[in-house]
Order: structure tokens, then C-alpha cells, then sequence
């Protein structure tokens, strides 16, 4: 009895939380018929918002994907000193504020910033327009291809590549050939994270965007437009393409996960 | 080349704000994070936040138990589906709340506006942290020592307190720190839920926002500080404790 009434508490909190609220959106976004909601997500607006998503998640992604399996093996491969430092400082976009982000990047590259005055006058723009959120974009999903790599590059150690080098393999090709196929799964799985988190960044990129329609509005931003203007079929419309976009994630979570942890 | 990457992307704008927050001296620090609205609203973000991952810490033991104690169909889907919070954008999260909970909301609570608000958004994107943080040291734990307790005239409930408890207490503290730090900054969540009316259910990082958008960029910064040390706070408080409990525990 005890067992059953664990599993229900357990089940109605999910539902109550998670699966009922998700799921409701997606009955809003349709209940006025499958072409309404098809209409409002083929507005020029909401075609440019969800085309500049994907440009921002193709910009922050690899990015953070050469950066994260660099910086996994200087962390675990190479001694020096402020090592703890280093790998404290790649998990502080994790406790930082979104918001708090974006007024770094205002603070660095906005009209009053540390090289507002330099970019302007080369006619340089990166707060509200695509340069800025590009960054913002990266700042927030840096540490995810980190944290998944590092681990795993602990765990397989040293032998098989030192096996490579005495073998005469260079430094490159002992890379591509030895250490890059050991850890590639946990490559996969970081690579999921930080797409997930660059396709629903919202705080960092409402503030450096300007958010200007059809400009520098992601589909995130467009969203909240769409619920500030009472479209709401918009905004749940919208909703819904980012909502499946998650679930898409999740899948690609659930195929990678197991395989990082045990590669 | 690293850290010429993790500087420019991250730490230089950082130190910016740091170093704004400073402009016009402690006395000017200390006045922008005193006005009555900033007070509020860091009260507000604190309080909610500590209440939430309590909350949390224990509806995430019971889940994370279920998932691994129990059987029953769907067991699979209800396990991805924890991660949901993740991976769903966070102005989608609170969208999806504000549907069913909020006005014409089909369960006929409104809870759009209020104080509840806050902490209901904060449970959402929380949740999966304690959860993922307890499963894998549950699956780990050896059933041995329960079963002896057991067999020694051992309640279920004693054997939990006294037993399973401690193992499980650095994995909830460390989960938790984790929650509280992304619960302290959280913003997308909170912008349509909320209602962001000052002195009742402006959180922090949305009073941040509103001072940018007014262009009190100096203010802004000083409420920024005070949030960053608050976060590292905690989560140096929370892994200081969970050594503590390992080396208890262990």
C-alpha cells in the first residue's frame, strides 16, 4: 500500500507540474483548427524568428563544441597552477542570471560600454543585433560539452594514447584517431544540451536584441510578442514548435545518455 | 586559447559588470541595492528560492525513489519526462503554466499575479536537479544493510531515516545547491507568469531587467552583485556541507 501510495504522489506531482501544463499548450495551440495555428506560424515574423533560432544554435554550437573538448582535456590532461580556478570559471554561465548576462554584454559592447566607443566609431554594431545575441546565445550554453567531456576523458586515461604515440602516431592523428572516437558519445550528449539551451535562450538575448520583429527576434522572444499583443494562438502556436523541439531533445537525451555513461 | 575564449565570452563581460557596479563607490553600491523595490525584490527571489528547493528536495527524493524502487508501465517514459524542464525553452515553461493555472485556465485556480506564482514557476524549472542528483546514488546503494536492519526488527521507517537517508543526504544537498542556484537567477520563466508588479511578484532578475530597460544601467549592476554572491554563495555553503555529510555518512 505504502509502495502505491509513493508511486501515485510521485505520478500526480509530475502531472500536476510537468505533463498536464505542456500538454494543455498544445490543445490551446489547436483548439481553433489545425490551419489557424498553421497561419500564425507562417507569418513573415514567425518565419524569421524561427530561422534566426536556428542561426543562433548553428553559431553557439560548434563554437562551444571545439572550445568544450579543448578546454575537457587541458582541465584533465595538463597540470598548472589555478586548475580548480579554470574549471570553477567554465560553470559560472550554470549560476548566473540570464538577465545578468545580458547586462555584461551591454556593460562590454553597448553605446557607454568598455568598447562602445571603438566599435562606433568603426561603425560596429553588436548590441541589439545579431553579433550581440550570437554571444549571448554562447555565453549561456558554454559549459555543457565541458562537463560531459571531461568526466569521461578522466575515466579512459592515458594508456591507449601514449600506446598511439610510441607508435609513432602525431600528436593530431593520436586526436582523431585514439582519444576523439573514446569520447564521442559524451561529445553527442553535450552537443544535445547545449542545443536545447541555445534554442530556448530567452533572458541573456531579450536584452541585448532590442527586440525588434522580423529583425532580431528569436522564436523564443517572438513568443512573448505574440502573448504581449493577445495573439495568443501566436504565442501558443510558437510555443508548440519550441515545445516539440524540446521533446526532440529529450529523445536525442534518452539515445546518447546511456552510451556516454558507459563508452 | 582557452582561456582567451572563456575570457572574452564570459569572464571579461563579467568583470564589467562587477566593475559598474562600483561606479559610483560603496555608498553608491550600497544605495542602489537598498531602495525599497531592490530589497523586495531580492527578499522575494531568496525566500522563494529556499522554499522552492525545499520543496523540491523532497518531492525530488520521492520521485527519484520511484523511479528507482518501484516498477510499473511507463516507468521509461516518466523517467525522460523529468527532464523536461531542461530542455523546454523557459518562456515556454512559463507560458504552459500560465495556461492551465492561470485566468480561464480549465482548473479553475488563477494563480497568475500572485506571490504563488513566483514559487510555482521556480518548482518547474527546479524540479529535475534533486531527481537526477539521488537517482544514480540510489541505484548505487547496496540493499545489504537495509535488509539486515530489516531482518533485526528494523521499521521501514527507521530503516529510511537511519539507513538510507544518510547516504542520499550529499546527492539532495548537492542537487539542491544546484536548484537553488538556477532558481535565484531565473527569469524567462517568470516574465508572463507573474505579472512583475513591484514589491509583490518582481523577483530579482526581473527588477535587473526592468532597471536596464529604464536605463539605470549603474543599478542594475549593483543588484546583479548581490545576486552573483548570493548564488556562490550557496552553492559553496551546500558543497561545504555535503563534504561534511560524506565524511559523517562515510
Amino acid at each position: 500500500m505504502a509502495r502505491l501510495a509513493l508511486r501515485f504522489t510521485a505520478l500526480a506531482y509530475l502531472a500536476a507540474l510537468l505533463a498536464l501544463p505542456v500538454g494543455f499548450v498544445f490543445y490551446r495551440a489547436f483548439e481553433h483548427g489545425i490551419g489557424t495555428a498553421w497561419e500564425s506560424l507562417t507569418t513573415p515574423e514567425a518565419q524569421h524568428a524561427f530561422w534566426l533560432t536556428c542561426l543562433m544554435v548553428a553559431i553557439a554550437v560548434p563554437l562551444n563544441t571545439v572550445f568544450g573538448v579543448l578546454c575537457g582535456l587541458v582541465l584533465v590532461r595538463q597540470r598548472f597552477r589555478g586548475k580548480a580556478l579554470l574549471s570553477a570559471a567554465v560553470d559560472l554561465p550554470f549560476a548566473v542570471s540570464p538577465v545578468v548576462i545580458g547586462l555584461a554584454l551591454i556593460l562590454i559592447y553597448g553605446r557607454n560600454g568598455w568598447f562602445g566607443g571603438w566599435l562606433a566609431d568603426h561603425g560596429i554594431q553588436i548590441i541589439f543585433s545579431l553579433p550581440g545575441m550570437a554571444l549571448a546565445t554562447i555565453f549561456v550554453s558554454l559549459p555543457f560539452v565541458v562537463r560531459e567531456v571531461a568526466p569521461l576523458l578522466r575515466e579512459i586515461g592515458t594508456e591507449q594514447e601514449q600506446a598511439a604515440a610510441t607508435l609513432g602516431a602525431s600528436p593530431l592523428q593520436t586526436f582523431f584517431r585514439v582519444t576523439l572516437p573514446a569520447i564521442r558519445w559524451g561529445v553527442a550528449y553535450g552537443v544535445v544540451l547545449t542545443t536545447a539551451r541555445a534554442l530556448g535562450e530567452f533572458g541573456a538575448v531579450s536584452i541585448v536584441s532590442g527586440k525588434l520583429a522580423g529583425q532580431t527576434e528569436t522564436l523564443t522572444l517572438h513568443v512573448e510578442d505574440r502573448f504581449q499583443a493577445f495573439d495568443l494562438t501566436g504565442a501558443y502556436a510558437a510555443a508548440v514548435v519550441l515545445a516539440l523541439m524540446a521533446i526532440a531533445t529529450l529523445l536525442a537525451m534518452n539515445l546518447f545518455k546511456p552510451k556516454a555513461e558507459t563508452s | 586559447m582557452v582561456l582567451v575564449y572563456l575570457s572574452v565570452i564570459a569572464l571579461i563581460p563579467l568583470a564589467a559588470v562587477v566593475s559598474r557596479s562600483a561606479d559610483a563607490g560603496l555608498g553608491g553600491f550600497w544605495d542602489a541595492v537598498s531602495t525599497p523595490q531592490a530589497v523586495a525584490a531580492l527578499r522575494l527571489t531568496v525566500v522563494a528560492s529556499f522554499v522552492v528547493v525545499a520543496i523540491n528536495a523532497v518531492a525530488g527524493t520521492l520521485i527519484a525513489w520511484v523511479l528507482v524502487r518501484d516498477e510499473f508501465p511507463g516507468k521509461g517514459i516518466v523517467n525522460s519526462l523529468i527532464d523536461l524542464p531542461f530542455a523546454l525553452p523557459t518562456i515556454v515553461a512559463g507560458l504552459t503554466l500560465l495556461a492551465l493555472y492561470g485566468p480561464k485556465g480549465p482548473v479553475g485556480v488563477n494563480l497568475a499575479f500572485t506571490r504563488a506564482s513566483v514559487g510555482l514557476a521556480l518548482l518547474f524549472v527546479t524540479l529535475p536537479f534533486v531527481v537526477r542528483a539521488v537517482q544514480p546514488v540510489l541505484l548505487e546503494l547496496d540493499r545489504d544493510m537495509e535488509e539486515a536492519a530489516e531482518s533485526l526488527g528494523a521499521r521501514r521507517r527507521t530503516v529510511f531515516r537511519r539507513i538510507i537517508l544518510p547516504s542520499l543526504t550529499p546527492a539532495i544537498l548537492a542537487g539542491s545547491a544546484l536548484g537553488f542556484a538556477r532558481a535565484v537567477g531565473e527569469f524567462g520563466s517568470l516574465v508572463l507568469l507573474t505579472g512583475n508588479i513591484p514589491f509583490k511578484t518582481q523577483a530579482a532578475s526581473v527588477f535587473i531587467f526592468s532597471q536596464v530597460e529604464s536605463d539605470d544601467v549603474t543599478g542594475a549592476a549593483a543588484v546583479s552583485v548581490v545576486l552573483l554572491a548570493i548564488s556562490l554563495l550557496v552553492l559553496l555553503a551546500m558543497g561545504w556541507l555535503s563534504r561534511r555529510a560524506v565524511r559523517n555518512g562515510g
